[in-house]
């Protein structure tokens, strides 16, 4: 069994983290009130006062954030700290191209790092590893946040980042790396090219891989262990609570241990808000208890799982959640990518094209694609198929510019789209993701 | 200056019967027809009899239709007669969209459809060289 980076935290008592979890609320609770305009104005509509929040038994007294606050504060109307203090940012996309934005202090970006590293430790990693992280490294949380885990414990970096896969495998063969940070899909694409070259695993020396930013099934995790020749990890993250190392996986592979001295984690039933017990399935909601410059609270994840508190073979016992078991909203994640099919519509819309359209997200040689099916109408009609190709290109690049990932646009005569009497069906996911 | 219809089609099997039927059981003749495709869609031409009855069954059926100026240019039925015109759109550098040829054609002249970006160069060219083009009415469209 692998060791862990912080015991003292990962395998105390429960008493000892829900004291500990129920100090730092109270103190986050009275700071925001003090310093985030939004959060004084809910609560004192709710009637709530930061003194009425002692412990985590009083969590429930306080009002939900959702997405849609991060996005009508943009950009910095939901940090607790002065600018000044704020030494890093990253940034998420969002409906209809408005991005949300999220601030680190120098020690939000150390106990962050720490969050990853007990990820990295979990997975069996040591100062002895070679980490290669194919994340993108920039805005999205996923490159640096991984990078500076495997600098914090020691371990040597290889700071790939995403893209040029050729390169990527001459890199693994070369350096050796041991940890492989990615998306699942995207390790699986280094498999298949991997063997495309007629190499096997047996040619590269990675151990264990630590996967997350999308969706996976147990079976996905199957042939990463079989090709890659490694242990394959989860991790969960979302930017607006911190990034990658909100939870992850011990080698149990069990569901993911949420860094509790840090996030409190809920289960709710996302009709009435109200709390589900353990062991319940529901909306997963996160408040963050040490972070200074955003620190959000009872955040609404829309992603649906459960929690369990059955003691675990890795001797931590820190909360386990279960991979994400779907969405309470129609988000899409594609290549490790957030895409709202509201945002596709804008676009549409912008381009003069009219709301029957359908969004096709399918899985080939473990790369997803998706396109877009839209109507054309007699307004967009052109003559010539110079015309019309242009016009799919246009499209095509103004859906790459928004999402950050290439669509393929697909014409279709007007009213061919099945039209339904209720909610229309806009988006077709033929990947199998959820287990 | 002859106005076309233009109709945009999916690659399916039966669209272009249903459709040529629909514009059948309408009355309309068909007097030139070309397509051009991809992998995914068609756009379907035509010169038809009436334009105006041909968008409106179209449109009703929910088709999306585009209407065209093109040129119908009278070649000379004999070998070489569109060489000779192709020759002198190549001399002067004007593009060529698309081209087809009609159905059925006058006396030793055979008619040529031509979508050309710059259709008045088109024209003054094809006059000073002497080569007639056909009019919307001489096609019996209206």
């Amino acid at each position: 069994m692998s060791g862990y980076y912080q015991k003292e935290i990962e395998t105390a008592s429960r008493e000892a983290i829900r004291a500990l979890q129920s100090e730092r609320l109270a103190a986050t609770v009275r700071r925001v009130y003090e310093n985030v305009p939004l959060y004084r104005q809910r609560m004192d509509e709710a009637g709530v006062s930061p003194d009425e929040i002692q412990s985590v038994d009083d969590l429930y007294k306080l009002p939900f954030t959702y997405k849609q606050d991060l996005r009508d504060t943009y950009p910095y109307g939901m940090f607790a700290v002065p600018l000044k203090d704020v030494v890093r940012l990253h940034a998420s996309s969002g409906t209809t191209g408005k991005q949300i934005v999220v601030g680190y202090t120098q020690n939000d970006l150390e106990l962050w790092a720490d969050c990853c590293a007990r990820a990295l430790v979990a997975a069996g990693g040591s100062a002895e590893d070679i980490v290669h992280v194919s994340y993108g490294y920039g805005l999205f949380t996923g490159g640096l946040g991984m990078d500076a885990a495997s600098k914090k414990l020691g371990a040597t970096t290889v700071p790939v980042s995403s893209g040029n896969t050729n390169r990527q495998i001459t890199i693994l063969k070369d350096f050796g790396s041991t940890i492989l940070c990615s998306t699942p899909s995207y390790a699986l694409h280094l498999a298949e090219v991997l063997r495309e070259g007629g190499a096997t695993k047996d040619d590269i020396s990675l151990k264990a891989g630590i996967f997350g930013a999308e969706p996976w099934t147990n079976e996905m995790r199957a042939q990463l262990e079989e090709q890659l020749g490694i242990k394959a990890f989860d991790i969960y993250g979302l930017t607006e609570i911190i990034g990658p190392g909100v939870a992850f996986e011990c080698a149990e592979q069990t569901g993911m241990h949420v860094n509790e001295d840090h996030f409190i984690i809920e289960v709710i039933d996302p009709d009435t808000g109200d709390v589900l017990p353990e062991g319940t399935q529901g909306e997963i909601v996160f408040s963050c208890i040490t972070k200074e410059a955003f620190p959000v609270l009872r955040y609404r994840t829309r992603d649906i799982g459960l929690i369990t508190r059955k003691p675990c073979s890795c001797g931590r016992t820190l909360v386990k959640m279960t991979k994400p078991r779907g969405r309470t909203d129609d988000m899409l994640i594609v290549r490790g990518v957030n895409v709202f099919p509201s945002q596709i519509e804008s676009v549409l819309l912008e381009q003069g094209y009219t709301a029957n359209y359908r969004i096709v997200v399918d899985r080939s040689a473990n790369v997803d694609s998706i396109e877009v099916e839209v109507e054309i109408g007699t307004e967009l009609m052109s003559d010539t198929i110079r015309g019309l190709d242009k016009k799919e290109k246009a499209l095509e690049e103004a859906l790459r510019s928004l999402l950050g990932i290439s669509a393929r646009v697909r014409l279709l005569e007007p009213n061919s789209l099945e039209r339904s009497l209720g909610k229309a069906v806009r988006v077709v996911d033929k990947r199998k993701l959820l287990d | 200056m002859v106005h076309q219809v233009s109709v945009f089609i999916q690659n399916q099997p039966g669209k272009l019967a249903a459709l040529t039927q629909a514009l059948a059981e309408g009355g309309v003749d068909i007097r030139a027809l070309s397509i051009a495709d991809t992998t995914d869609f068609g756009i379907l031409r035509m010169l038809v009899s009436d334009i105006a009855l041909t968008k409106s069954i179209l449109e009703k059926q929910q088709y999306s239709v585009g209407i065209t100026s093109v040129t119908v240019v009278a070649v000379p039925d004999e070998p070489g007669g569109l060489a000779k015109v192709l020759a002198l759109l190549a001399e002067e550098r004007i593009d060529i969209e698309y081209m087809y040829s009609l159905i059925g054609r006058g006396e030793d002249k055979a008619y040529m459809v031509f979508r050309i970006s710059d259709e008045p160069k088109l024209l003054e060219l094809l006059g000073q060289s002497g080569i007639a083009t056909v009019t919307q009415e001489e096609l019996g469209i209206c």
